[in-house]
């Protein structure tokens, strides 16, 4: 582990206060358990817990992976206990770590998220991250996500229910994410976390079928990364709240990329199932970074890209 | 617990064209494998085959701290895994899963294997103690049939069957299965192999009310129960569940298992 006593890498993002900068992403991370034998859950500045839903969810058939080049396709479809289990048996496994807890939430109409953030909000969690982006369920959360009017009418009315910070969780899979990010924040979100996984598809040219069950699924892992750069850096020059950005990042130098687009944080997926270890060791990463460059608090890196002329 | 790990290749063989035997030096593993479990290996440092590849622990030596495993070449991950050489440092996650269920020391036991479900079983019939072990093997030619002494000393009766008929008898395992049933019976069958198979192994032994396990395999992504991508129908009270063969399984009751 890098250690250096003067480096400030704590971060505030619109009232979540993280003590360094890298969160486990939501729907690759379970609710810590399955990592807490490879990793010290303490060092963790965040968990963004499964997606979660009113009801428990059996998700979709199997296959629900398939590896791509340099990434992963996934349809699991929100696998879930839902949200009553996981406030009776997850958030007190959680909290006996020092580490904040983001409840990921997703549904089929306005009225699901709406009463789970009503729940959410007077639980012991420290942020609430609506997931309007999942590609892998048919009703509901994508088509609030995919649209600015969609995305200003969730937030908007979640945020009735919402005195915690609330995220809002971007889809990749629209023309312009400008748009979509602007809404979420004219609408009363605090934050941003973005990307979700890329609508993809991958095809048996043996069976003459899709790999997945479900046919299509998300994108995600270094495949991605370069896509999710670009749209974090618009994104951060087009609103003034925070940004959590994600994407690909498997080591300290891609979340240095992200930080220095704009984003204040960021989170890890997809690396999680390659390495156990993988936050930790981007975590690393973004320290011997500054060690390198000689940077003492982490806000010197954020959003400090210069652009070529 | 599991562990990522860091180990040694001490041997490779090529036992058929596309398969291989990979002996890896683990204390760990090979002092807390239990037979039916299985490793998570990174074929390659970086992005080139991304995901870790599920392979079956097929034995151990716990004297000398080693352990098996036997594959085949698929793709990318096994084609690798093949061109590895001695001294080579192979990234392990494990031991995981859940392990067989361990039988009454007088027990009457019968596995059933197929194709490259077999190796795992042959971990299983190794560690069991038990009055009688048979062991049902099928395989598609006999040039995949491998290690048919190992399986030979390790069990008091064995059958073998290939698909096209080059070695031992003609057809599926599962056909010698229901023949014998009919005329033996025992306490326990284990069962590994193609999903087809194991369905039909089930069915003969809820026939003749044998308590029977299998060791299911679907693509994975963690292998740790995170991801929960790695999906089987289980039953739950009146319904149906998905369970997660890397962290619930790989081994499951076949009573419990639906198999679509
Ligand atoms: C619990 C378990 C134990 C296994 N034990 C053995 C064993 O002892 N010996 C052996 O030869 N094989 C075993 N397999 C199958 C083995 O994991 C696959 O053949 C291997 O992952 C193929 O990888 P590849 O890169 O060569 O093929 P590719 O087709 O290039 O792999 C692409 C992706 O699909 C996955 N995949 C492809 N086929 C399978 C499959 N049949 N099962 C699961 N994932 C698959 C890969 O892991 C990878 O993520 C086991 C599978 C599981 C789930
Ligand atoms: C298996 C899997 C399950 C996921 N489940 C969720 C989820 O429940 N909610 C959500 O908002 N995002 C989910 N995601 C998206 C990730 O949180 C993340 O946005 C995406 O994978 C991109 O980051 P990465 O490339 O680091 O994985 C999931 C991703 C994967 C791979
Ligand atoms: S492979 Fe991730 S839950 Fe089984």
């Amino acid at each position: 582990m890098v250690i250096s006593e003067d480096m400030n890498i704590a971060v505030d993002i619109a009232g979540l206060k993280l003590k360094n900068p890298v969160i486990a992403a939501s729907g690759t991370f379970g609710f810590g358990r399955e990592y807490s034998q490879y990793i010290d859950l303490n060092q963790l500045g965040g968990i963004s817990v499964k997606g979660l839903t009113l009801e428990p969810r059996q998700g979709n058939k199997p296959p629900r992976i398939a590896e791509t080049p340099a990434g992963i396709l996934n349809s699991v479809g929100l696998q879930n206990p839902g949200v009553h289990s996981f406030i009776e048996n997850e958030i007190p496994y959680i909290r006996q770590f020092d580490t904040a807890i983001i409840a990921n939430i997703a549904g089929n109409t306005v009225e699901d998220y709406c009463k789970m953030a009503e729940i959410l909000d007077d639980e012991d969690i420290d942020a609430i991250e609506l997931n309007v982006s999942c590609p892998n369920v048919k009703a509901g959360c994508v088509a609030f996500g995919n649209n600015p009017s969609g995305i200003y009418e969730i937030t908007s009315q979640v945020r009735k229910f919402c005195s915690k910070p609330l995220i809002v969780k971007l889809t990749p899979n629209v023309g312009d994410i400008r748009e979509t990010a602007k809404a979420a924040e004219e609408a009363g979100a605090d934050a941003l976390s973005l990307i979700n996984t890329i609508l993809g598809m991958a095809i048996d040219i043996h069976k003459r079928r899709p790999i997945l069950a479900n046919n299509m699924g998300g994108l995600s892992g270094p495949a991605v990364k370069p896509v999710a750069v670009r749209m974090v850096y618009e994104v951060c020059q087009t609103v003034k709240i925070p940004v959590i950005g994600m994407g690909g990042i498997s080591n300290g130098d891609d979340a240095v990329e992200f930080l220095l687009a704009g984003a204040s944080a960021v989170m890890v997926g997809t690396a999680n199932f390659v390495n156990p270890r993988a936050c930790i060791d981007v975590l690393d990463g973004i320290k011997s970074y500054m060690l390198k460059h000689k940077y003492k608090s982490i806000y010197d890196i954020i959003g400090a890209l210069e652009l070529n002329q | 617990m599991s562990k990522l790990l860091k180990e040694k290749i001490i041997k490779i063989e090529k036992l058929a064209p596309l398969l291989f035997r990979l002996t890896i030096q683990s204390e760990y593993i090979a002092k807390n494998a239990k037979p039916g479990q299985f490793v998570n290996i990174k074929c390659c440092d970086g992005i080139d085959a991304l995901l870790r590849r599920p392979i079956s622990i097929c034995s151990v030596n716990r004297e000398q701290g080693l352990f098996d495993i036997v594959f085949e070449v698929r793709g990318r991950g096994t084609e690798i895994l093949s061109l590895k050489k001695p001294g080579d440092i192979l990234d392990i996650l494990g031991p995981l899963g859940k392990s067989f269920y361990a039988p009454k020391d007088n027990s009457k036991i019968a596995i059933v294997g197929g194709g490259i479900g077999v190796f795992p079983l042959l971990f299983l019939l190794k560690e069991l103690r038990c009055a009688h072990k048979t062991a049902f093997l099928g395989f598609r030619s006999a040039e995949n049939a491998v290690l048919l002494d190992e399986f030979k000393k390790e069990s008091d009766s064995m059958y073998v069957t290939t698909d096209d008929g080059s070695l031992g008898s003609k057809g599926f395992v599962t056909d010698i299965l229901e023949q014998k049933l009919s005329e033996e019976s025992y306490d326990i069958i284990y069962s590994c192999g193609p999903v087809v198979m194991m369905k039909r192994v089930a069915e003969a032994a809820q026939k003749h009310e044998i308590k029977c396990q299998v060791s299911l395999e679907e693509r994975m992504g963690c292998g740790i129960g995170a991801c929960l991508v790695c999906v089987c129908k289980t039953r739950k009270d009146d319904g149906w569940e998905y369970s997660h063969i890397c962290s619930d399984g790989t081994v499951f009751w076949s009573s419990e298992v639906i198999f679509d």
